[in-house]
Formats: structure tokens, sequence, C-alpha cells
């Protein structure tokens, strides 16, 4: 390793370490606070079961992707799970919308509270998690086939003859494209069809939205389609990007709760930022920052550490810890949210 | 027999009695107006003709037809447009939106509705794409009352348009009323600045404890020394 200061090869590491993770991490996570996001808007409750939920669109893509590889029916170098996705948000949809009947629609029918919204959502996280960890049984798996990188270190480091090297995988890539059309396809959605915009109404003043003779049911039902493709499209790219596990997928309901909340809970646009917030807050904090420092520092400074500022294993703990600063400091969150009251 | 007649309403709200035996009525290109004190029922006897509380007896009749039993979407779909007095405009959607969300309904082109529209109120046409919160109390009441046009309706109720408005606003609003009821629009109105409201009246209502008090054109009811007592401050 040279002793001169190296700007080029720093970022280099910064990228393939930090900057790249982070940035599909977070779009995984922008995707399940989105779906958080919705449901809270228009069924007015937060829900606790998203993370079960994305296990368990997750589970049908596995099974599916399972099937697809036993009988052959595979294509060279492409990942099989993105073939069957389709089928699995439809699977997820089937799912959502029986839940809806057996369990929210009796709350929205007897107008509960908010919190009753949040205590039967409890209840489903529950249950779902329960029905993937019978299905699929509680030990983390892997499903990615296909190419593993669209260019690997090697390659990287023959092609520009630098020292670090960046390698993207396939999962990051495809993470970040899909996240990014999925998006700009819900904003269009929202923002310039009449569906998206008599959801917006409902969201924005229910009884006027009524009087203008929307159909609350019809929307409802559209909030849980679009909910299916987000969570099942959040957990699929989440499990080919660090593998599938119930209990880590219960546990993202945390750093998604955090994203909206830090983002302002409501917004749409404010789920995304705070996504990128919690996913760069997380990766930047445990990143050990050694080689980092030794490219950029002379010799006499360089340090001995590893320079990691919060251990791994303390990651869930950061994204509380942004929650309480975003609280304490601006309670609305970054793009200003607003707090449903019951009436 | 008049175009919209709520006749011998009774309700409550759960055992609270509200309404009893209260009827009114109006004409197409007629201006009704309902004042009375507070807690009189005044905005019930509008959500009973709604069908957004149900009657326990008496009837609405819409240009004959008994509707008593529709959902207040089918009463919409049949004419009806209200606006209340609070949260009645869409505030994270833009006054366009709030528009086209008053015209949901319409399986026609909408559009020509929206310009006449901004043709009665040029403001919200320069305020087009700003958010509706972000308006002044009395554009809001214009971006309300352009919302419930979009329909095309026949008959439009207004639950106290002038509530919290400057009087400069108020005699805009007024206006805007007159206009409407002049292109042939049946307007029921609640109205607290009875004074004025009564001003402009072909009819007038004066609602006390469910009860209809006094019924008459708007002069009468102003010039009605009982009514002028009792409720227009002498």
């Amino acid at each position: 390793m040279s002793d001169s200061i190296d700007i080029i090869n720093a970022f280099a590491l910064l990228t393939n370490f930090v900057i790249l993770p982070a940035l599909s991490y977070g779009s995984q996570l922008a995707l399940g606070a989105l779906a958080v996001t919705l449901v809270y808007s228009i069924l007015r409750f937060s829900n606790f079961a998203q993370g079960d939920s994305m296990a368990f669109g997750t589970m049908i893509v596995i099974l599916l992707t399972g099937f697809m590889i036993g009988n052959g029916w595979t294509i060279t170098g492409f990942p099989t799970a993105l073939l069957v996705i389709p089928i699995a948000i439809i699977g997820t949809s089937i799912y959502m919308l029986t839940v809806d009947r057996l369990v929210y629609r009796h709350y929205r029918k007897i107008k509960a509270k908010s919190i009753v919204g949040i205590s039967a959502s409890i209840g489903v996280m529950f249950i779902t998690g329960g029905i993937v960890r019978f299905i699929l049984g509680a030990t983390p798996q892997k499903f990615e086939d296909g190419e593993r990188f669209i260019f690997s270190v090697r390659e990287f480091k023959a092609y520009t003859g630098l020292e670090q090297g960046i390698a993207l995988k396939t999962s990051q890539f495809l993470t970040i494209t899909i996240a990014l059309l999925l998006v700009a396809f819900l904003f269009y959605f929202l923002q310039r069809t009449k569906t998206g915009k008599a959801m917006r109404a409902f969201s924005d003043n229910k009884e006027l939205a009524l009087l203008s003779g929307i159909d609350p049911d019809k929307v409802v039902q559209i909030t849980w389609l679009l909910v299916a493709a987000l969570t099942t499209i959040a957990g699929t790219l989440y499990g080919l990007d660090k593998g599938f596990s119930p209990l880590q997928y219960h546990l993202l309901l945390l750093p998604i709760f955090a994203s909206v909340i830090v983002g302002g809970i409501g917004s749409p646009l404010g789920a995304i930022a705070g996504a990128f917030l919690v996913s760069f807050s997380e990766v930047l904090l445990t990143y050990a920052y050694k080689k980092f420092l030794i490219y950029l520092l002379p010799l006499s400074m360089h340090p001995n550490s590893l320079v990691q500022l919060i251990g791994t294993e303390y990651k869930y703990a950061i994204s509380f810890v942004i929650l309480v600063i975003v609280l304490l400091i601006r309670p609305t969150g970054i793009f200003k949210g607003k707090v449903i009251v019951d009436e | 027999m008049a175009y919209l007649e709520g006749t011998n309403l009774v309700a409550a709200y759960g055992v609270v009695p509200i309404l009893h035996e209260c009827s009114v009525e109006v004409e197409k290109g007629e201006l009704a107006v309902i004042v009375g004190p507070n807690g009189a029922g005044k905005s019930t006897v509008m959500r009973v003709l709604l069908g957004m509380l149900e009657a326990t007896a008496g009837e609405v009749k819409l240009d004959g037809q008994d509707i008593s039993m529709l959902s207040t979407q089918e009463r919409i779909n049949h004419g009806l447009a209200f606006v209340p007095q609070t949260k009645n405009v869409f505030p994270s959607m833009t006054v366009e939106e709030n528009l086209q969300m008053g015209g949901f309904i319409r399986k026609d082109d909408i559009s020509k509705t929206i310009d006449e529209v901004y043709e009665l109120f040029p403001i919200l046409y320069e305020k087009r794409r700003q958010l509706a919160e972000e308006l002044s109390g009395g554009q809001r009441q214009q971006v309300a009352f352009g919302r419930a046009m979009m329909t095309q309706p026949s008959v439009m109720l207004l639950d106290e348009p002038t509530a919290g408005v400057s009087p400069i606003v108020m005699d805009e609003i007024f206006s805007n009323i007159l206009d409407v009821r002049d292109a042939g629009m049946a307007v029921l109105m609640v109205e607290q600045n009875a004074q004025q409201a009564l001003n402009i009246a072909d009819k007038g209502y004066v609602l006390v404890s469910g009860r209809n008090e006094h019924t008459g054109t708007g002069r009468e009811l102003i010039n009605d020394p009982e009514v002028r007592k009792k409720f227009l401050g002498g």
C-alpha cells in the first residue's frame, strides 16, 4: 500500500463498501416505507405487519423460484426470482385482501380508533410471521441465482488499474433500478391518474371524498394491491441482496418505521428521504474507516484501530437514535407529515 | 310542489332528538335561507336532506320523486350538491385537482365545467396549480363552492358559507350565490349572519329547537317585529 495520499482509491473503497450497499439497502427500505405510508394515509393505522408481509411475499417468490429451477425454467444469467415476482404479487394481493376482509374491514365499519387498527395489525403480524415459518421454516436461505455481478472487483481493477476495486452486484443494480422505476410509477399514479387522485382525496378528507362520489371500498382495494406490489418487491430485493430469514424480515419493521417517521408521517417523498437517511446512517456509522483513512492521511497519522464508530450488532439502535433526535428537534419529520387525529 | 322538499322531518343524534316535524322547501331559481339560534338543528336539516343522517319520520322529495331511501352518493347522482361548513376542500391537492375530484362521478368531459367555475371565480384560475391549503379563507370557500358545482347539480346546499370570513368576502360570496341562483339552481343555505342572509333570500325559515318557528319571504321575516327582536338583535 502506498504511503502517499490517494483520494481516488479512498473513494473507490468508500463506494464499494458504503455508498453502493447503502443505496441498495435504502431503496429496499424506501419501498417498504412507501407501503407503510400508503396504509397509514388511506386506512389510517400504522401497519406493524409490514416486515412480516415482506417475508410472506418473499416466501411465495422463494417457493416459485424453487419450482422454476426444479423444472429448468430459467434464463441463463438472469435471477429467476424476478421472473416469478408478478405471480408472487398476485398471491400477496389475495392474502392482503383476504386479511382486510377478515380483520380490518370490521374496524373500518365500526369506525374504530387508529390505535385499534394498530393492535389488529400486530395480530396480523404474528399470524403472517407464523404462516411463513410454518411453510418455509425459520432458517435463513438464499434464493439468488443467475449472474452474481454486473462487474466484479477483479474486472473493475483490471479495467481501471486502481488498487481498490468496486463491485456492482446484480442484486444491487436490480434493487436501485427497480426501486427507481417503481417509485416513478407510484408518483405518476398518485399525481396524474384519476384513481390515484381519488386516493389522495380520500386520504385528505374522507367525508368530502364520499360527498364527491368516490367509492371507499374501491380506494381501499387499490391501496392493498399497491401495498402488495411494493411489499413483495421490497422483500424480494432485500432477500436477493442479503438472503432471506423470517426474523431478519420481522426486524426490518424498525428501520422502516424510523424511515417513515423521520421523513414525515404520511408523506411519500418523506418516506424515501427517511429511508436513505436511515440506511446511510446505519452503513456510515458501522463501517470501519481504517483503510479509508490510510489512503487519505500521511503515514505518521495512520490509525491503529479499526476506526469503527459503532459495532454492526448495534445497527438497529441507530434507527432508534435517529428517531429520538428527529422527534426532539423536528417532530413532524423532514417533510412536514400529518398525524391522524381520531375524531 | 317545490323542486326539493323536506316534509315533517324528525331526526335524532342517538337518543337526543334534534328535529321535530321540521319542513323546508326550495324551488329552482330560488334562494332559501335557514336561520336560527345555535342548536336549532339548522345543519341537521341539511344532513337529513342529503341522507347523511337518517330521518326517523318525514320524507324528502326531489322533483316530485321520493328520495328518502337513497344513500348520500345516490342523492348526489340525482343532482344534490353540498358544501360543508368546515373541511370543505382537499387541502393537499391543487385547486384544479379539487375541481376534478368534484366531477369524479361524471363520465363525460368535465373541462368545460372547470372553465365555467374559473369564469365565476377568476382568482381560482390564477391559483389553479396552488394547493388548497395555501389559499385564504375566502378563496378556499370559492374552491369548496366550485368543487360542489362540478357535478352540475340542480340543488346546492350550503352550510354557513360565510363562517369566519371578513365582511367584504361575505358580500362576495353572497353575490356568487345569487349568480348561481339566477342561473336556475335551487339554493338552500344555513346562515349565522341572519340579517344579511335574509336580505338576499327569496324565502326564509327561522328554526327554533328543531321546529319551524317563522316562515316567509326574506323581507317579511326582516320586517316581522318578533323575528327582529328575537333573532336579528332589534
